[in-house]
C-alpha cells in the first residue's frame, strides 16, 4: 500500500516558487496498479519520484505499507522500492546479469543468491538466460533492455514499484506486448505500484486506478470505467477525449452486457419451427441453430424459413462471429461493424452457446451509465 | 649516415637517457593522476569551485616552462633542490594538472543524467554510484586526458636538461652548446619518437581499461 499525505512540492525558480505538487493526499492499496495521468508539467512525475526521494518532498509525508517513511534512510528506503524510468537507465558497463543484480548485491546478498535470481528474473520477463546474461546492454533491442529495466526493478523483490513513463520510448508494437506480459506478470506478483503515464490509452489498460492531474492538484481519483463514466469536470472531460465512450468498450466485458436468453433451433428441427421461434422471441432475422453439443453451429434466415419447407440442417448458413465471455466490447463492436451484425452469440470456454449480445445492449450500458453518473454529480451538487 | 653511426656508438646513452626520461615522466604523470582525478571529481559537486580550479590549471599549463624552472631555483633551494630531479618532476606534475583534471570532470559530469537517476533509484550512495557506475564510463576520457598529458610532457622534460635532470633533453642541450648537430638531432628525434610510442602504448592501455559494454557501443554505429 502507498500512501500520500498532503505531499507538496515547491520550487524555487529565478521566476518565483512554483508549485508542481500542492497537497496530493491519496492511497493506492496494496497489489493495484495506480496511474498517474495529466499533461506534461501537471505535477505527476514530481508526485511519483517524491516516494523515493529522487525529488525531496517540501512538505507532506508518504507511507508503505502503513510505516511512514520520513524515518527511513534514503538508500534503504529506494532499495525496497522498484524504480523503472522511461529511459531505461542500464547501466552500460555492466553485463545484463551485473544490471539485474545491483539491488541485490548492494543488499549484500551472496553470490550464489543473487546469481540464481538473475535466472529466475530472466525466466519471468521469458528471456534465455544462457544467451542473455553475459551480454551487455547496447547488444539489445529497446524492448529487451526495458524487460531488463523491470527486472532489475522488481529483483530484490520489493513491495512497491515506481515506473516512469516505462514503456513510452518503446514502438507501439512492441509497447503493447510488453504492456500485456507486464499485466500478466503483475497478476503474480500483487506489486503495489504507481505508474506515470500521458497516455489515456495507456492508462486505462494498465490501471487498477487512474489519477489525473492538473497543475500540481489532483482532480480526479478513481477506476477507469468511472473515469470514463463520469469526469468530473471541463478538464477532465476534454483530457479524455470526445471519444470517452467508446474507450470504455475496452474496460466492459460480454459477460456483463450480454442476455442470456437466446432462442435456439436444433439441426432437426424443421423451418417451421424455426420460422414460428424467429417471431416467438421477436428476432428481426435469424435464429442461432445448435448442435448436440450446444455449440452454435449456424443460422437460419428469416427469409428462408418463410419461403422453403425442409430442415434446418439443409438450409442453415454459417454464423460469421461468435464472442467469448470474457472477450471485451471493443472486439464485440468491431465483429458486428465488420460482419454487419446487430448481434453475436456469446460462448464459454467450450464454445457452448450461453446467450447473445446486442447492439442496443451495448449501446444501454454504456448510456446508462453515463445517467447514473450524472444523477449522481446532480445529486450531490444539490447537497451542497 | 654520420647521425645513424653516432646514435650507435652512443646507443648505451642513449638508452640510459630514454630510460630517465620515461622515468621522470611517469613518476610526474603517475602522481598528477592519482592527484587530477580526484580533484577532477570532486569539482563536479560545485560548479564555481570548477570553474575556479580549470581557470588555475589553464594558467599554469600558459607559464613557459623555462621560467618555470627559474621561478623553482630560488624557492626549492631553500630545501637544497634547487636544480635537478625535484623541479624536474614538479614542472610536469603541474602541466599534467589540466589535462587530467578537465577530462576527469567532463567525463564525469557528460554521464547520461538518466543512468545517474537510475543509480539514485535503486538505491546507490553518493561512492557507490561512483565507484560502479561513474568512474567506469569515464576511464576512456580519462586516460585521452593522461595520454595527453604524457605526450605534452615528454617535450616539456627534454627542456628540464637545462636544470640538471637528465634524460634525452641533456643531447639537445650539449648539441646547441657544443654546436654539435649530430647530438641535437639524434635527441630530438628520441624524444620525438619516444612520444608517439608512449602514445600508442596508452591508447592500447586505454582501450583494455575501457568497459566492454562500451566498447561494442562504440563500434556499432
Amino acid at each position: 500500500m502507498i500512501r500520500l499525505d498532503n505531499l507538496t512540492k515547491v520550487f524555487d525558480t529565478p521566476k518565483g516558487a512554483v508549485v508542481a505538487a500542492d497537497h496530493i493526499s491519496m492511497e493506492v492499496p496494496r497489489g493495484e496498479i495506480c496511474v498517474l495521468l495529466g499533461p506534461s508539467g501537471c505535477g505527476k512525475t514530481t508526485t511519483l519520484k517524491m516516494i523515493n526521494r529522487i525529488v525531496r518532498p517540501t512538505s507532506g509525508k508518504v507511507f508503505i505499507n502503513d510505516e511512514d517513511t520520513s524515518g527511513l534512510n534514503t538508500q534503504e528506503l529506494r532499495r525496497n522500492i522498484g524504480y523503472v524510468i522511461q529511459q531505461i537507465g542500464l547501466f552500460p558497463n555492466m553485463t545484463i546479469e551485473e544490471n539485474i543484480t545491483a539491488v541485490p548485491r548492494l543488499l549484500g546478498w551472496d553470490a550464489k543468491r543473487y546469481k540464481e535470481r538473475a535466472r529466475e528474473m530472466m525466466a519471468m520477463i521469458a528471456m534465455e538466460p544462457d544467451a542473455f546474461l553475459k551480454r551487455y546492454p547496447s547488444e539489445l533491442s529497446g524492448g529487451q533492455q526495458q524487460r531488463i529495466g523491470v527486472a532489475r526493478a522488481l529483483a530484490a523483490d520489493p513491495p512497491v514499484m515506481l515506473m516512469d513513463e516505462p514503456f513510452g520510448a518503446i514502438d507501439p508494437i512492441n509497447r503493447a506486448v510488453i504492456q500485456d506480459e507486464f499485466l500478466k506478470m503483475q497478476q503474480d506478483l500483487k506489486k503495489t505500484i504507481m505508474f506515470v503515464s500521458h497516455d489515456i490509452d495507456e492508462a486505462i489498460k494498465m490501471g487498477d486506478r487512474v489519477a489525473i492531474f492538473r497543475e500540481g492538484k489532483l482532480v480526479q481519483y478513481s477506476t477507469p470505467d468511472d473515469l470514463l463514466a463520469a469526469p468530473k469536470n471541463a478538464f477532465v472531460e476534454s483530457f479524455l477525449g470526445e471519444d470517452r465512450a467508446l474507450k470504455r468498450l475496452n474496460l466492459v466485458k460480454v459477460r456483463e452486457v450480454m442476455s442470456h436468453e437466446i432462442g435456439t433451433v436444433t439441426p432437426d428441427d424443421s423451418l417451421e419451427t424455426a420460422l414460428q421461434r424467429i417471431d416467438d422471441y421477436g428476432y428481426q432475422n435469424a435464429i442461432v441453430m445448435i448442435n448436440d453439443r450446444q455449440r452454435p453451429t449456424g443460422m437460419i434466415t428469416r427469409a428462408i424459413a418463410r419461403t422453403t419447407k425442409g430442415y434446418c440442417r439443409d438450409h442453415f448458413q454459417g454464423i460469421p462471429a461468435a464472442v467469448h465471455l470474457d472477450d471485451d466490447l471493443r472486439k464485440v463492436a468491431s465483429l458486428m461493424f465488420s460482419n454487419d451484425m446487430t448481434w453475436l452469440p456469446c460462448v464459454d470456454d467450450d464454445e457452448r452457446i450461453m446467450g447473445q449480445i446486442t447492439q442496443r445492449a451495448i449501446t444501454h450500458h454504456l448510456g446508462s451509465r453515463h445517467r447514473v453518473a450524472e444523477h449522481s454529480v446532480a445529486d450531490q451538487n444539490t447537497g451542497v | 649516415m654520420e647521425l645513424i653511426q653516432y646514435a650507435f656508438n652512443n646507443i648505451e646513452l642513449l638508452g640510459t637517457r630514454t630510460l630517465e626520461h620515461i622515468s621522470l615522466v611517469s613518476v610526474a604523470v603517475g602522481i598528477a593522476t592519482l592527484t587530477g582525478v580526484p580533484i577532477g571529481i570532486a569539482i563536479t559537486r560545485n560548479e564555481t569551485v570548477a570553474r575556479t580550479v580549470l581557470y588555475i590549471a589553464s594558467i599554469i599549463i600558459t607559464i613557459p616552462s623555462i621560467a618555470l624552472f627559474g621561478i623553482m631555483i630560488p624557492i626549492l633551494s631553500t630545501i637544497g633542490q634547487g636544480i635537478g630531479y625535484v623541479p624536474a618532476v614538479i614542472a610536469v606534475l603541474l602541466y599534467s594538472q589540466l589535462p587530467i583534471i578537465r577530462n576527469t570532470y567532463t567525463a564525469i559530469n557528460n554521464v547520461d543524467p538518466a543512468l545517474r537517476e537510475a543509480a539514485r533509484g535503486i538505491g546507490m550512495s553518493a561512492n557507490q554510484r561512483l565507484r560502479m557506475v561513474e568512474i567506469p564510463l569515464a576511464v576512456p576520457v580519462i586516460m585521452a586526458g593522461v595520454r595527453t598529458a604524457v605526450v605534452l610532457n615528454i617535450g616539456v622534460m627534454a627542456i628540464a636538461a637545462y636544470i640538471g635532470a637528465g634524460g634525452l633533453g641533456t643531447f639537445i642541450s650539449r648539441g646547441i652548446s657544443q654546436s654539435d648537430p649530430r647530438q641535437l638531432i639524434v635527441g630530438a628525434v628520441a624524444v620525438s619518437l619516444l612520444a608517439i610510442i608512449v602514445d600508442y602504448s596508452l591508447l592500447a592501455l586505454q582501450k583494455r581499461l575501457t568497459p566492454k559494454g562500451l566498447e561494442r557501443a562504440a563500434s556499432s554505429p
